[in-house]
């Protein structure tokens, strides 16, 4: 019987979020800033 | 050395002091792995991405408060201990309002059900309310008086302690009893009692 060749890969490929994730993710941290004023956080998100 | 190479601990005070580029080195070297743990427990590709999202705003956030304690070798642990809670929650509130989706085999407003009381559901209704107040009269006195002040006048116990002139403790008590004695004479006269 002729041996079947598969070109699909043993291992499962990494698990990855989408590029958007990432994207969202590092644009909230740009945007946010977080002011401590004695015991209180103001939070201020940037348009 | 490279900026990418550098220790999980010194990234975080980078980005602690305002470079924003060390969070992205963080999150492209841990995201398979804080990915992977979620969707491992949830097996739903949407509902990961939404985890791993919260997840980052929560270390963000905490990041930036300034609340979290830098030690070495323990942001990836953080981070997946943050996913897990979120998992956590996320079962807790799916177990309260589980979300259904119509199938082939059946739609959703199968399950729809109309909670009004029909004809038949108000006779047992009636029923049961009857058969419930005999059983409170056969009890002794004091437990009666707990019975009805806590199910029909929707007294507190603090509240039936006062007017009854005992400590809660003995309402709580009583009411225990009363409880248990209700049973016993369900169970004495085989009386059906429908939820």
């Amino acid at each position: 019987m002729a041996k079947l060749y598969s070109k699909r890969k043993l291992a499962t490929p990494k698990m990855l979020p989408k590029k958007e994730t990432i994207r969202l993710i590092l644009q909230y941290s740009c945007a946010l800033n977080i002011i401590k004023v004695g015991n209180m956080n103001f939070e201020n998100i940037a348009n | 050395m490279a900026k990418s190479q550098l220790p999980d601990a010194v990234l975080v005070d980078k980005y602690i002091s305002g470079d924003e580029n060390a969070l992205a080195i963080l999150v492209n070297r841990h995201q398979s792995k804080i990915y992977g743990y979620i969707y491992s427990k949830v097996l739903d590709r949407d509902i990961t991405e939404d985890i791993f999202q919260e997840t980052f705003f929560k270390v963000i956030h905490t990041l930036k408060s300034r609340k979290y304690y830098n030690e070495e070798g323990k942001f990836l642990s953080w981070v997946l201990r943050i996913a897990s809670n979120l998992i956590i929650d996320k079962f807790r509130s799916d177990k309260k309002m589980p979300m259904n989706r119509d199938t082939d085999e059946l739609s959703v407003f199968a399950r729809i059900t109309d909670d009004a009381l029909n004809a038949e559901r108000k006779l047992i209704k009636n029923q049961v309310e009857v058969d419930i107040k005999t059983i409170i009269e056969k009890l002794p006195h004091d437990q009666k008086e707990v019975i009805m002040m806590r199910y029909y006048l929707d007294m507190s116990f603090k509240e039936i302690a006062d007017y009854t002139g005992v400590s809660v403790n003995t309402t709580l008590g009583r009411m225990r009893y009363a409880i248990t004695n209700m049973r016993k004479v369900i169970e004495k006269n085989k009386i059906y009692l429908p939820s």
